[in-house]
């Protein structure tokens, strides 16, 4: 399942999309939240076990049972972009992880979820947490990915708008009247 | 667009194209009077705007280094970020969301009406209601704010639907669309809302007022404006006179320039206006500039606030279209007997699922978290206002050794939450989670502040020199020349959202500044 390095033969380069593959393409919503066999990341700085402990860890941060890993990859993307800016971020990422795997007695990766969690909530509020906790918070939410998944429309601009695309389509609550909702400008 | 010397010392200098000083310019140039606007963030437009928060959040946010102290909870959750405002030609009402309530009379006179209250710095406004009413009815039109001048409101959407099932079924009397500076009709050569949901990333329709698409155009086609973008002011010099001469900013190369002036007028948002002046300290004014009161920072408010949020078993989608559709107004009255003093506004809101997980519960994290986040769209909200406690010890101040990229010390926004606004938060928490519960809500969030949105108070007017800044024109007391025009003016803060007072405020000043001019008093 945190095989970062999946199938490679269905990637397609895109440049500035660090997630490569099918998922990054814009072949449709529902294609793109199956894509666990054809996305891959490539990581510039860390290495593969420790964007693979990255990922776990901010499964147990943030916790969506659905939301597919190729997600939560944008984060170890970012990750991994700060520590190749910054080798003190580099080191608290590779430090932090050696951590957790101390904690679960060599491999925390192959420890059992409840094990895992309890390693990783002792370290809660500590500077590697943080580190992760903060960039996720943006990254795991801040893709159209995400944004599928949770339902959110995203940029409405170039749909033109939601004037005639459900702004008030709510239904199961009675309409306000007129004078409190008077109805929407038409040119007809 | 005009282009003037750095030596003409017949311009108004203006800084900070906001709501106050964007306005300022537009009506002195209408007056015919020469204006050279100094803005330190870049101009975009609706064609630059983006859809997208964080990427937005980016392009036009004041970032440049700020700190926060004191206790409230902002200062832990982002110590870094105590203000949400804008650095961008436009200033903050690129980003704002429309809402244009008019100060309530006895606002203007809170400290005759709440008496002595423990720890605030109560004092009554130097104007009234009456003076402000035709300035309020000019910025009203000028803005095109829904149901005045006979401008039909807004249609809700569906986040407008929850609130107002839910109002109804409290008894809340006076839920609806409310006065909002958004076109509900194309006017005034802008288009009507088409409903996109990004009102606070600049609305790419224009359909929103904003200086940058209404105020500015106009000033510059009258030939008498001279925009500088990128142009940050360090310094506001003067003479011997003591009068001001001129201010020194720094260029987008970062390259300094002295502008000369005839007077100077600071428009750059409550925390940004006092650190200037602050910032300006001489031989002849140690404290800084028009600060014999000592009221220079001081008495920083920024409105009591807080989210409810609420999940449903149907779907919200309340991010779809206007981000504040609706006001509940039944608790902006004063009413002690609810325990504490003055009265708060009720205001749909959404956020982006992006700035929802940035602000739901800042810090938080795990399963208690994402399963709210999981609601998302089946979430409603409304983000509560009200008038909090001007405080004596809540200031912007010159920070001891921070520097920004000019060299300028950096400003720390300290501040507390008086009892008053602690009360009226848990009121107006109690009463958001009533309203959804009434419309069938599974269960409501309580979302803490979010960085400020509404700064005000730190140059405040007062009738007597001794109380405060500036006078009921916004000209400071010390130095005829040099006025205040942002929300730094207001005595108190009142229940209401601060930018339509500010822009009546602006159009105020305009007369008398014209006047003033004319009579070669400055
Ligand atoms: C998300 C959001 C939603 C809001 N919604 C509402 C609402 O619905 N209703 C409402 O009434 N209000 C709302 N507000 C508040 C409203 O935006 C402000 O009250 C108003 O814009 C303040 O006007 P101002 O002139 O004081 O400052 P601003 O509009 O912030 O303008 C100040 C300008 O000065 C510039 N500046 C600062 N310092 C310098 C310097 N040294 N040199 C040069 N330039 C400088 C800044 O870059 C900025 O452009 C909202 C604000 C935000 C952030
Ligand atoms: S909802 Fe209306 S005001 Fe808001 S961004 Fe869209 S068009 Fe502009």
């Amino acid at each position: 399942m945190l095989d970062l390095d999946l199938t490679r033969r269905n990637f397609l380069k895109t440049s500035g999309t660090v997630l490569i593959g099918t998922l990054a393409s814009s072949s449709g919503v529902l294609s793109m939240l199956a894509p666990s066999q054809t996305w891959a990341l490539e990581l510039t700085k860390l290495d593969k076990p420790i964007g693979q402990s990255l990922l776990q860890a901010t499964r147990h941060i943030f916790p969506h049972a659905t939301l597919d890993d190729a997600v939560y990859a944008f984060v170890v993307k970012d990750l991994d972009v700060a520590a190749a800016g910054d080798d003190a971020v580099a080191k608290l990422l590779t430090d932090g992880v050696a951590t957790l795997n101390a904690g679960a007695g060599g491999d925390w990766l192959a420890a059992d979820n409840d094990k895992q969690f309890v390693v990783i909530e002792k370290m809660a509020g500590n500077e590697f947490f943080e580190k992760i906790r903060g960039t996720a918070v943006v990254s795991l939410y801040n893709n159209e990915l995400a944004w599928a998944h949770f339902g959110y429309e995203g940029d409405a601009w170039k749909h033109g708008g939601y004037l005639t695309r459900g702004f008030n389509d709510l239904k199961w609550l009675p309409d306000p009247p007129a004078d409190a909702s008077p109805p929407a400008f038409s040119t007809s | 667009m005009a282009k003037y010397d750095l030596k003409d010392d017949g311009v108004v200098v203006i800084i900070g194209s906001g709501a106050g000083g964007g306005t300022l310019a537009n009506e002195l140039c209408q007056k015919g009077v020469q204006v050279v606007l100094l803005e330190a963030g870049k101009h975009e437009s609706n064609d630059s705007f983006v859809n997208d928060e964080w990427s937005s959040f980016g392009q036009i946010t004041w970032l440049d280094s700020r700190s926060s102290s004191g206790s409230w909870r902002v200062g832990k959750d982002f110590n870094g970020l105590p203000a949400w405002i804008c650095k961008t030609v436009g200033g903050s009402t690129t980003h704002w969301a429309g809402a244009s309530l008019r100060i309530q009379d006895h606002e203007f006179r809170v400290k005759t009406e709440y008496g002595d209250i423990d720890g605030a710095n109560l004092l009554d406004w130097p104007l009234t209601l009456k003076d402000l009413e035709p300035y309020y009815a000019k910025a009203e039109d000028k803005m095109g704010v829904t149901r005045t001048h006979g401008i039909p409101g807004l249609p809700g959407n569906n986040n407008f639907k929850v609130m107002h099932a839910g109002a109804t079924k409290l008894g809340y009397k006076n839920c609806n669309t409310g006065r909002i500076a958004i076109n509900s009709r194309p006017r005034d050569g802008r288009a009507s809302c088409i409903q996109l949901g990004f009102c606070f990333q600049g609305c790419k329709s224009g359909a929103k007022w904003s200086t940058l698409v209404a105020e500015i155009p106009k000033a510059e086609a009258t030939g008498k404006l001279d925009l500088r973008p990128q142009s940050h002011v360090l310094k506001i010099e003067h003479g011997k006179s003591g009068k001001v001469t001129g201010v020194v900013y720094a260029d987008a190369e970062g390259h300094q320039h002295m502008q000369k002036a005839r007077a100077v007028c600071v428009a750059g948002n409550s925390i940004e206006t006092p650190r200037l002046l602050l910032n300006s300290a001489s031989n002849q004014y140690k404290e800084g500039l028009a600060n014999s009161s000592g009221q220079v920072g001081k008495n920083y408010m920024r409105h009591m606030t807080g989210s409810v949020y609420a999940s449903f078993d149907e779907p919200v989608h309340m991010w779809r279209g206007t981000t504040m559709a609706g006001i509940i107004s039944d608790e902006s009255n004063n009413d002690p007997k609810r325990g504490f003093v003055g009265g708060y506004e009720m205001e749909t809101l959404a956020l982006g699922l992006p700035f929802m997980a940035a602000f739901l519960d800042p810090g938080a994290w795990g399963k208690d978290f994402t399963a709210k986040m999981d609601e998302y769209s089946h979430m409603a909200g409304m983000w509560l206002v009200g008038e909090d406690m001007p405080q004596e010890s809540n200031t912007i101040s010159l920070h001891a050794n921070n520097k920004d990229q000019h060299g300028m010390p950096t400003p720390d926004v300290h501040f507390d939450d008086h009892p008053n606004d602690i009360a009226m938060r848990e009121h107006a928490f109690k009463q958001g989670s009533a309203v959804y519960a009434a419309a069938g809500a599974k269960e409501n969030y309580l979302v803490p502040p979010y960085p400020s949105t509404h700064n005000l108070g730190t140059c405040r007017m007062s009738a007597k020199d001794a109380d405060g800044v500036c006078n009921a024109h916004g000209q400071t007391h010390d130095i005829s020349n040099l006025f205040i025009s942002d929300g730094s003016q207001f005595t108190t803060g009142a229940a209401e959202n601060p930018t339509l007072t500010i822009v009546s405020l602006a159009i105020r000043q305009a007369d008398f500044m014209a006047k003033q001019m004319s009579e070669k008093a400055i």
